[in-house]
């Protein structure tokens, strides 16, 4: 926080002028993201004790909305099947992404072009990429299965067919869409340690494993610690991939959280009841935002 | 790290007869190694568009064959006529096109001017103002969506083609990408130019900005392959079907004609080359992008 100096009367003058001009300069893009970003949200912290209905009829009904979720089975599988999605989803990509950063930190020719093809997951839309994937996937004349059988899988599973399966294919996609992304902030995490270090790990005889968990781990850990929030929060909102791929199914199979949010809301116009269920996305997100901080602060000081 | 520098000396306390021969042959090892890494992984990336590719060029029976066929014979051209034909695809590829231009416009000139004020222009209440929008990255789409829908709304906004523009054009990624930039240009151009009578916005425009040309590419090209791969925005927002963007027109598409596997993958096909012909044209300005808003979000 920089503190403004003490004020004297001719400070003053340029104090105002500064404000005048600092708000003219935020003020185009500020009145589109309070109008849009943060009013909705405390918004939301209305509609969510109401009934609010498609008529935009509407009364308030204290925790009824939440006393109702409690109840929800529905509300359960679908926060259980976002914390199944994050559960695996986090630790995957994590693992993928830096395996990829460190393959290509290294000098190895193709280097540049192989960091292009890991990026191009991310810049393709969701619709393209699920729908190429379930055709991936299909069970019966599907590339996928058909390599499975070829290793010797014997009752190769049936992907988005299957209640069991559906899960493991979404998340497999996920860690394919982003790792590249990731592994694109690790290798800039990675630049920023010194090659002097891996040279003095080296002259002291480190092999390569106590060398990447002596050197490589702890100069990454800020890096790391951040993909992991970027990740939990990314895990947690998950929602086109699914609604495209699986549309939540087979059964609630692979239901999550936002996708609950969307059928009450924009399917049943229940927006009160709605808003609670997004009460708690944005309390998982934002909970998780505030701990990153906090740890943050506390290894600064 | 592999050892590649064979002429880093070795240090006198090893052996060299034990040591020395074998750096090579670790080294080539992992080479090999490294390079097997790197085209497997390189493979399993690069399967799903390769059989995107494959399929819009085969009939539709072809698609799916036992055993599998890994190259079209032979090549079919007309899905990529038929598809014009049995789609709306010009209409939803105008209002895709329309809006991804129109956000990026808005969001990096709004993005950058804000920046400057949250990165060079001294006032109290700055860096709370400038919290709020930090702590909004926090927050996921998905769970406000429904208030903003019911404002938009009440704006006879929603199924307009301007309630995208509206979502999207005033995120705050462009303010946090911007601002990390203006940061790194020294304080004293600024200064000097404070001293030759320049006005705040003087400054902006006549030295921020042309120095900040690679950034404002970064954020251009970000937005713009935000905006046109966004499916959620225009599902909720969009129910005429001829506001719908690509994404959306593909998806009813994808449900209408289900069994058309291989025109399903040519409109796939369709509805990346736009984005992959900018990000392999304007590859440096991406990757810095994501890297530089990435790190210290």
């Amino acid at each position: 926080m920089a503190t403004l100096p003490r004020t004297r009367p001719r400070n003053r003058r340029l104090v105002s002028r500064n404000t005048v001009a600092g708000w003219s300069f935020i003020l185009p893009n500020f009145l589109g993201f309070a109008a849009l970003t943060l009013l909705p949200v405390v918004v939301l912290f209305y509609v969510a004790f109401t009934n609010w209905n498609v008529f935009g009829v509407a009364e308030w009904t204290g925790t009824a909305n939440f006393r109702r979720m409690w109840d929800d089975s529905s509300f359960w599988t679908a926060l259980r099947n976002t914390v199944y999605y994050a559960a695996f989803h986090i630790p995957l990509t994590l693992a993928a992404a830096l395996g990829l950063a460190l393959l290509l930190n290294r000098k190895l020719r193709g280097v540049r072009f192989f960091r292009t093809i890991a990026f191009f997951p991310y810049i393709t839309s969701i619709v393209a990429i699920a729908v190429v994937w379930n055709q991936l996937f299909s069970p019966e004349y599907g590339p996928i299965n058909a390599l499975l059988g070829a290793v010797g899988v014997d009752d190769p599973p049936g992907w988005t067919a299957s209640a069991t399966w559906s899960m493991p294919a979404v998340i497999i996609v996920g860690t394919w869409r982003y790792m590249g992304y990731y592994m694109l902030l690790f290798l800039a995490g990675l630049q920023t340690i010194p090659a002097q270090l891996y040279e003095a790990a080296e002259t002291d005889g480190a092999s390569p494993w106590q060398r990447f968990v002596h050197v490589t781990l702890p100069g990454l850990r800020t890096t790391t610690f951040f993909v992991t929030v970027l990740l939990t929060i990314e895990s947690f909102k998950v929602f086109d991939l699914i609604l495209v791929m699986t549309g939540g199914g087979p059964g609630q199979s692979t239901l999550v959280l936002s996708q609950y949010i969307y059928q009450k809301g924009f399917e049943e116009n229940q927006f009160g009841y709605a808003s609670a269920v997004s009460i708690v996305l944005f309390a998982i997100c934002f909970g998780i935002t505030v701990i990153q901080f906090m740890v943050n602060k506390r290894r600064n000081s | 790290m592999t050892a590649t520098d064979l002429s880093t000396p070795v240090p006198a306390v090893v052996a060299p007869g034990n040591r020395a021969p074998r750096r090579p042959v670790r080294s080539l090892g992992g080479r090999i190694l490294g390079y097997a890494a790197l085209a497997l992984a390189a493979a399993g990336l690069l399967l799903p568009f390769f059989w995107m590719v494959v399929a819009s060029l085969k009939t539709n029976n072809d698609v799916f064959t036992i055993p599998i066929t890994w190259l079209p014979d032979p090549v079919v051209w007309r899905n990529y006529l038929d598809i014009w034909q049995r789609s709306d695809m010009t209409t939803w590829l105008w209002n895709t096109l329309l809006l991804s231009v129109i956000v990026t416009f808005l969001q990096v000139f709004t993005g950058s001017f804000a920046a400057y004020g949250f990165a060079r222009v001294r006032f109290p209440g700055r860096n709370l103002l400038f919290l709020a929008y930090v702590g909004t990255i926090a927050v996921p789409w998905q769970s406000y969506m429904i208030p903003q829908f019911i404002l938009m709304s009440k704006l006879h906004l929603s199924n307009t083609l301007w309630s995208i523009v509206a979502i999207q054009a005033f995120g705050a990624i462009g303010v946090f990408l911007m601002k990390q930039f203006y940061e790194t240009i020294p304080e004293e151009l600024s200064e000097a130019a404070r001293v030759d009578g320049l006005s705040e916005y003087g400054i902006y425009r006549r030295i921020i900005l042309p120095l900040s040309r690679p950034a404002l590419a970064s954020l251009a090209l970000l937005m713009f392959t935000t905006t046109w791969n966004d499916y959620l925005g225009p599902l909720v927002y969009l129910r005429s079907p001829e506001l719908r963007t690509i994404q959306l027109g593909l998806n009813t598409f994808i449900s209408q004609y289900n069994a058309e596997y291989a025109l399903i993958m040519t409109g796939s096909v369709l509805s990346v080359l736009p984005v992959a012909v900018i990000f392999l044209l304007g590859q440096r300005y991406f990757i810095e992008g994501v890297a530089s808003t990435g790190l210290k979000g």
